[in-house]
């Protein structure tokens, strides 16, 4: 009796499988991989509508071959490169930094979690109109608390020179606290008898620092490294809010240059060859990072 | 004596970051009680204005309050959604027993799929809702959240679903359990902190979604965020509405901060790096 309720259960269970994976599968079939079949499709043609019907006329890699010369494109992953890596690299020192030291601390460890946490719930766009009153040439406080020490404002998202670099520091308040908060776990985890061995040693604060916590964080540094570096190309709400790309292409990232090309102007086909080659250029640097951990995490 | 002052210096430097978080937040909060005047001289001292938040939610040239509705409606469908979805597929990897290929395929095509940026796929979503009618519907909007929010709902309640003991499962198949009592008896009512944590995370990023909801939505039909940028763009920028608009779309994100911090933590520290 038991045998055979627990053989219907098995038969059950193997059907059972696919009905729980098949919702997900769906999804991600009709969501993720039929688009990107479209997007190559669409890439290597024109697209009208007409009457809400596509049409479509074979193009054939005339859109490929026009990338390099769209001076829209060669800002867009010039400039998201160089966002990318000062971004998340000042997230990283920033966000170790602050996660040793909260890590350190007996009282308030709650409290200082729930401020930092803050920036990751809100909307970007949100953020985007927060920084884009602070940085106002006219009334911003970035400007007055400068005036307050006697130094001269800037127009900091109109200047040329400096409208990246202001986005950077935008997503750096963004990000940081998400680094800050994966470090923080990271080390709230270490097994905590290795300190206490360092500490009968007599071993300096900075010993323990470059001894123990470092190489044992390692893994988690590297992981959340390269998760930051892929997910920065998708920054969008912040630059469309406060910048539109410009002034001229000083803020143009890869994001904001498919949006313009794609539905500003409609040239579909053209938007997805960019999109094509910009998901291209994330799968190496996927593959490149994926490999980097393996061979780390097999030397470790 | 030397560790005392440690400690100290620790905090002052935390407690001066803290303020770097509050203070932008404040500042526009501040912001949009301030008259349009008061605000372009940069006043510091002023007599609270309501006036921004009555021409946000009772002028007629502004719909905010239906931009609301917009919000609430497509982030509860696409949280109920993706806890489902995400719960179900969890288990199915967690636990049925799966030649060991699936699980890791699936998981890393999730997560690929969440590092791609939202907007390399946003013209195929258009051109398709587009072709079936579903262009600017609520619809297509929720579908393209479900799909985007699902990583995050299968990577956390992959994590929760292990931590059912197997003893139990086991012994409810003994007892001639189904699969789907199974589901409804012991696996979702044990993950309940894990759809606590993947709900509250899910909601306040589909909430804060920007770039799809703004192409693939009408003015009908169009989110908070959407609005908001609307007023950053027209040709006289109204800092104070816009300022308005942003105070009351993060009131779900702070209210969830400040009470349900530890979901929070838990589902954002279970959904990355995994």
């Amino acid at each position: 009796m038991s045998t055979d309720a627990a053989s219907a259960g098995i038969g059950d269970a193997s059907r059972w499988r696919y009905y729980t994976l098949a919702p997900a599968l769906t999804v991600y079939l009709l969501l993720a991989l039929l688009p990107i079949a479209n997007l190559l499709a669409m890439s290597v043609h024109d697209i009208r509508w007409l009457e809400g019907a596509a049409q479509w006329s074979f193009a054939g890699t005339r859109h490929f071959a026009e990338l390099p010369r769209d001076p829209l494109v060669r800002a867009g992953f010039a400039n998201t490169t160089l966002f990318a890596v000062l971004a998340v690299a000042a997230e990283m020192v920033i966000g170790f930094f602050l996660a040793l030291l909260v890590s350190r601390v007996a009282a308030g460890r709650v409290a200082y979690r729930t401020i930092f946490l803050l920036p990751i719930l809100l909307p970007g766009i949100v953020i985007g109109a927060i920084w884009k009153l602070m940085y106002n040439p006219d009334f911003g406080i970035v400007n007055q608390v400068l005036g307050a020490f006697g130094l001269a404002g800037h127009d900091w998202l109109g200047d040329k020179s400096l409208a990246l670099l202001s986005v950077v520091v935008v997503d750096i308040w963004h990000w940081t606290p998400f680094v800050f908060l994966l470090l923080l776990a990271g080390l709230e985890s270490l097994p905590q008898d290795v300190y206490e061995a360092a500490k009968v040693d007599g071993a300096s604060a900075w010993a323990e620092l470059r001894y123990i916590t470092l190489p044992m964080m390692l893994p988690t540094l590297a992981v959340t490294l390269a998760f930051r570096l892929i997910v920065s190309f998708k920054v969008f709400d912040e630059v469309y809010l406060l910048t539109g790309g410009g002034p001229g292409t000083a803020t143009e990232v890869v994001s904001f240059s498919i949006y313009r090309r794609f539905f500003t102007e409609d040239r579909m086909g053209y938007g997805s060859a960019i999109s094509v080659v910009t998901l291209f250029v994330l799968a190496l640097v996927i593959v490149l990072c994926l490999g980097a951990l393996r061979r780390r995490t097999r030397t470790a | 004596m030397a560790q005392r002052g440690q400690t100290i210096g620790v905090h002052l430097i935390l407690v001066a970051c803290a303020i770097s978080v509050i203070l932008p937040v404040a500042w526009i909060a501040l912001a949009a009680f301030k008259t349009q005047i008061s605000l372009l001289r940069g006043d510091l001292a002023f007599a609270p204005y309501f006036g921004h938040f009555d021409e946000l939610l009772f002028s007629r040239t502004s719909d905010y309050a239906a931009h609301f509705a917009n919000s609430l409606l497509v982030a509860s469908l696409c949280t109920l959604l993706v806890l489902f979805i995400s719960t179900l597929a969890a288990y199915s990897l967690a636990r049925m027993r799966w030649p060991p290929w699936v699980p890791v395929l699936v998981l890393t095509g999730s997560l690929v799929f969440h590092m791609i940026p939202p907007i390399t796929l946003t013209g195929p979503w258009y051109v398709m809702f587009r072709s079936i009618g579903w262009d600017s519907s609520y619809a297509a909007l929720i579908a393209t959240h479900v799909a985007l929010h699902l990583p995050i709902g299968i990577a956390v309640m992959y994590v929760f679903v292990r931590e059912i003991p197997q003893e139990l499962e086991e012994a409810a198949r003994l007892d001639g359990c189904t699969t789907p009592q199974m589901l409804s008896r012991i696996v979702f009512p044990l993950v309940k902190p894990g759809l606590a944590a993947t709900g509250i995370l899910v909601f306040v990023f589909s909430w804060n979604e920007f770039a799809v909801a703004l192409n693939l939505t009408s003015s009908a039909t169009a989110t908070v965020p959407v609005a908001i940028a609307k007023f950053a763009q027209e040709y006289e920028i109204k800092h104070g509405v816009m300022a308005a608009g942003a105070v009351l779309s993060i009131i779900p994100a702070v209210l969830l901060l400040l009470f349900a911090q530890r979901h929070i933590v838990k589902g954002l520290t279970a959904g990355a790096g995994k």
